[in-house]
């Protein structure tokens, strides 16, 4: 929401045909952002897990969780160092059906997502459900690659996308929300682009 | 997103470090001191309302107060670096918002040794720790690594120069990958592994690392210091995405 002040001069430069969040600004490019090195995961060790506050945890092995119905989801999505990426092509597992195979208990409101190399982001287990997320497999029509947080990553479109953990390893459900790795070093613990 | 408040700065002062690269000196009436590494928000905002945001990381040590130094890479077609540097003189505002980042920051530990290695403007967090480890009087044994393409994109060149010079804690390594000065006998290549094998082995004791710069150049460099040993605790990153939108773009 523009205050009073504006700069002399200043003229948009790009034409978006796209609505963005404010302050974002398009890209065609897919701009990497990582705390530290690149995970490297071996396919025999992948794992994925759901626990917590499940009844029971359960667990996949890459070629087990390759065997899940997948979806094909192109949503647009949005960083929170300002760059915006619209209609992306993805292929992968959605949340909901991971659900499927566990039995939440009834204190379960927020997820901690885990990932290979130590990254954890929080959010509200509403903003995984009813397709608002998946675990993504397939970018463009390729394997995800590691810069990007292949073998597979958390994605949420509708939120920043630090909260979509690349080299997702589980989610763990939690009665509290609690504050994962960027949000203890100060971002909010929400992440929605268009409350900027 | 951040709890922080926008505040309208005046610039006191533009420097040209590079014929792409500038310094804008920023005072600022909520001035708050920073921790080397992190960065400011900058928002441009057009007469009908539209609105451009960038981050650029803070290139003044927090022992500067009541104003920010702001070292910017000129992007090509560059819709805020664009404006700045066409559209922006001395007695300006401009508007920021910060200081903002838990996370790429180094907190002055006095004992661990410092690897800092920066691609082009990827320089500029790694000097904001240079300037507070001078100005704090901290002498932990310190290697920059800095890589540019050509001799005139040395950014702070005769600083840092000075720095090596008084501060025998203190090592520069340049690299030039594209066009090295004549009778150079450095580093003439694209950062690899056993560049920086070498480049760690002249620290006593495995260090704290920046790494700071484009994509590919990061994780060529993260990947090499892996394979050097160091622990990937020890390795932190900033990567500016290809777009120039990252940091200082």
């Amino acid at each position: 929401m523009p205050g009073f002040f504006t700069n002399k001069g200043f003229q948009p430069k790009r034409a978006s045909g796209h609505k963005l969040p404010p302050g974002q600004y398009e890209t065609t490019d897919f701009p990497v952002l990582t705390a530290g090195p690149t995970p490297r995961i071996a396919l025999p060790q992948w794992a994925f897990e759901l626990k917590g506050l499940v009844e029971s945890p359960v667990q996949w092995s890459w070629a087990e969780f390759n065997q899940l119905p997948q979806q094909d989801f192109n949503p647009d999505i949005h960083c929170v160092t300002k760059w915006s990426k619209f209609n992306t092509h993805w292929r992968g597992v959605s949340i909901d059906t991971l659900l499927e195979y566990v039995q939440l208990k009834p204190e379960a409101q927020y997820v901690m997502a885990y990932s290979y190399g130590g990254y954890t982001t929080n959010l509200p287990l509403a903003d995984l459900r009813a397709g608002k997320g998946f675990v993504g497999l397939t970018f463009e029509g390729q394997p995800l690659a590691p810069e990007h947080g292949g073998p597979a990553r958390l994605v949420v479109p509708h939120l920043y996308f630090w909260k979509s953990a690349k080299w997702v390893q589980g989610l763990r459900f939690m009665s509290e929300d609690e504050a994962g790795f960027w949000e203890r070093a100060g971002y909010s613990m929400y992440g929605d682009p268009w409350q900027e | 997103m951040s709890r922080l408040a926008w505040q309208i700065g005046t610039v006191t002062a533009i420097r040209a470090e590079t014929p792409r690269v500038k310094t804008f000196v920023l005072q600022l009436p909520s001035w708050t001191p920073h921790l080397a590494g992190q960065h400011y928000d900058l928002r441009l905002t057009a007469e009908g309302g539209y609105q451009a945001e960038r981050s650029y990381s803070i290139a003044s040590p927090p022992e500067q107060t009541g104003e920010i130094e702001l070292t910017i890479e000129l992007v090509e077609d560059g819709e805020v670096s664009g404006y700045l540097f066409a559209g922006v003189a001395v007695g300006d505002s401009l508007e920021v918002r910060g200081p903002i980042g838990g996370y790429f920051v180094w907190r002055g530990e006095p004992a661990r040794p410092l690897l800092l290695v920066g691609g082009g403007s990827g320089v500029v967090p790694l000097m904001a720790m240079l300037r507070h480890r001078q100005r704090a009087g901290l002498h932990p044994p310190t290697v920059l690594l800095f890589s540019v393409r050509t001799p005139e994109e040395v950014i702070y060149q005769a600083e840092l120069a000075a720095l090596a010079q008084a501060d025998p804690s203190f090592t520069l390594l340049l690299d030039y990958t594209r066009q090295a000065p004549a009778g150079w006998a450095g580093y003439h290549r694209r950062i690899d592994a056993p560049m920086l094998g070498e480049v760690v082995a002249r620290l006593p004791a495995a260090p704290q690392c920046f790494v700071c710069g484009p994509t590919g150049l990061v994780e060529a460099v993260a990947n090499g210091l892996l394979a050097a040993g160091l622990a990937s605790e020890s390795i932190l990153t900033e990567r500016f995405g290809p777009t120039g939108g990252g940091n200082n773009g």
